[in-house]
């Protein structure tokens, strides 16, 4: 799966890029599922030093082992691959904490985990100017309920359940990168009842 | 003259009225008989006394209330009022514009007495006499930024200037036209623009920014804007829409006059001194169509605008599906005869 184009956007919806090695003095790459692609596919380019000051962290999801080996055999000082990012998020704010002055962060996969990641990085005071994403992969969506405030992670159709209050909500195109997660709003708040029909808006 | 302050509420029974003063003074929002986004700025400076143009922040009959009700919806829902860790000094500022912009303007309701930086301040609408630092927030209750909101109308975003840009950093957001702080603090202006449709093609957030970033100390300036409402409920937030949405399916054209609120947003924005921050008051008043036709000129205008509004503009402010009625039960009110320019009622 190459990397994802998509539609012209909403103006509150992060613009992604390509990612490219850049000097500096480490190198921080947080990745989910087909994010692997793109840390596989910068390495073709990179010096022979780059993976020793390097620390990759990457969840798999639903890839399994497709990747997972080949990351490995980069030859990364610190490789770690977790089950999901919440049992990775500590190790992420501590390596975040570890980063020196000219560190480069590389994020990639799916919008939620740049989303997420990008959030700590920035909290960490990592400069934007060091942080590239690539997105690859899924294009589901993390969504917020603005009614109970609850996270529903890898939302692919429109409307969608709240996994915490049930209620049937849509997706409103207005993204917060602070909570890395698009809004849903009750979708038959109006005309309680009418749900309408699913549709599968993201893959 | 003593402002006569209304027992009412804006849920439930929803007993909120406009009284005759309050009707006349009304910010119609329309100059003439169609409506399209502007960028309308105009200085915010006093102007004919008695309108709600005439003081900085405007006090009138729906003031102890509409704090009750700001109360109520913050003991709900306290992430109403948030303000990011930096944003503590502008909150400062906003203490120092409001005590001295009501102690000034209004000094039979409001009295500041300052000896250094220790503050006496005096709300006699709401029983309040405190003492405090300013600058210390040990000696509030609350932040400055929530105290001092919890006692004055309108939501309030503190917007932080940087990198060519203003960020939405703090607020106190009970009143709102469907939006939510909780959801867009830390945006910038783009971004918590990006849902409403049209205006960014049209260039109006560029031009309106560019304005913005450029507001000096002790030049505030003011806009209007507008939407509707069913039922006079100052909570439209997103967070409730699941309770409220529903009431838009109560309108008839028997409940017309009394249940449908047009619902203006006097907006209003000073630069801070010690914090460069930007403050954005944004001041809800609410009519119902039955008060607002007894100015025939409104009537008439009102008509032709929600007739003629674009389609994806009657979407966004959320009456698409009540339009039709609504336009009827106004054409009553229409003898095409033609308006004045202005805002203004015609009998003065």
């Amino acid at each position: 799966m190459s990397k994802t184009e998509f539609p012209p956007s909403i103006k509150s919806r992060p613009v992604y890029g390509e990612l490219e090695p850049r000097a500096g003095s480490g190198h921080l790459m947080i990745a989910d599922a087909e994010g692997a692609e793109a840390i596989l596919g910068l390495a073709k380019s990179v010096d022979p030093g780059f993976w020793a000051k390097t620390h990759i962290i990457y969840i798999p999801k639903k890839t399994g082992t497709k990747y997972s080996s080949q990351l490995e055999q980069l030859g990364a000082g610190q490789y770690y691959c977790g089950p999901s990012y919440e049992a990775a998020q500590s190790r992420i704010r501590r390596a975040l904490q570890n980063c020196h002055m000219g560190t480069q962060v590389y994020l990639t996969g799916t919008e939620s985990l740049m989303g997420q990641a990008m959030h700590e990085a920035v909290t960490a005071g990592i400069p934007h100017t060091a942080i590239q994403t690539e997105h690859r992969g899924s294009t589901a969506r993390r969504m917020q309920c603005v009614h109970c405030k609850g996270i529903t992670e890898d939302v692919t159709t429109d409307p969608f359940e709240c996994s915490h209050c049930g209620l049937s909500l849509f997706v409103r195109d207005h993204y917060s990168r602070r909570i890395a997660a698009f809004q849903g709003v009750r979708v038959d708040a109006e005309d309680p009842g009418n749900i309408p029909e699913k549709v599968e808006l993201f893959k | 003259m003593t402002i006569q302050f209304n027992d009412e509420t804006f849920r439930g029974d929803f007993t909120f009225r406009n009284s005759e003063w309050a009707i006349k003074r009304f910010p119609f929002p329309f100059h003439e008989d169609s409506y399209m986004y502007s960028v309308n700025m105009e200085p915010h400076t006093s102007y004919r006394p008695g309108s709600v143009f005439e003081r900085t922040f405007d006090v009138d009959e729906h003031y102890v209330s509409e704090m009750k009700d700001r109360a109520q919806v913050l003991a709900d829902d306290p992430l109403r009022c948030q303000s990011l860790p930096h944003m503590t000094l502008a909150g400062w500022d906003l203490v120092e514009l409001i005590m001295e912009a009501k102690a000034r303007e209004y000094p039979d309701l409001f009295e500041l007495h300052k000896n250094g930086n220790r503050w006496r301040w005096v709300n006699k609408p709401l029983g309040i006499d405190d003492t405090f630092t300013f600058l210390d927030e040990s000696t509030l209750p609350y932040g400055p930024m929530e105290y001092i909101t919890r006692q004055t109308q309108g939501d309030f975003a503190l917007l932080d200037q940087r990198d060519d840009n203003l960020w939405m950093d703090a607020g106190m957001v009970t009143t709102q036209a469907d939006w939510s702080l909780d959801f867009d603090i830390g945006m910038n202006f783009f971004e918590w623009h990006a849902p409403v449709p049209k205006a960014h093609e049209m260039g109006i957030f560029v031009r309106a920014l560019k304005f913005l970033l450029n507001i000096q100390q002790g030049q505030p300036a003011r806009r209007l804007n507008w939407t509707m409402t069913v039922n006079p409920l100052l909570d439209t937030s997103p967070e409730n829409y699941h309770k409220w949405g529903e009431m838009k399916q109560d309108l008839t054209l028997e409940n017309m006059g009394s249940k449908q609120h047009l619902r203006v947003e006097l907006q209003t924005f000073f630069r801070l001194p010690r914090s460069n921050a930007l403050v954005f008051p944004i001041r809800c008043y609410l009519i119902s169509f039955g008060d607002l036709v007894t100015v025939p000129k409104w009537g008439r205008r009102l008509h032709r605008v929600i007739r003629d509004l674009p389609e994806e503009l009657a979407t966004y402010k959320g009456f698409i599906d009540n339009r039709p009625m609504m336009v009827e039960w106004l054409s009553q009110y229409d003898d095409g005869s033609p308006t004045s320019d202005g805002i203004w009622p015609d009998d003065d």
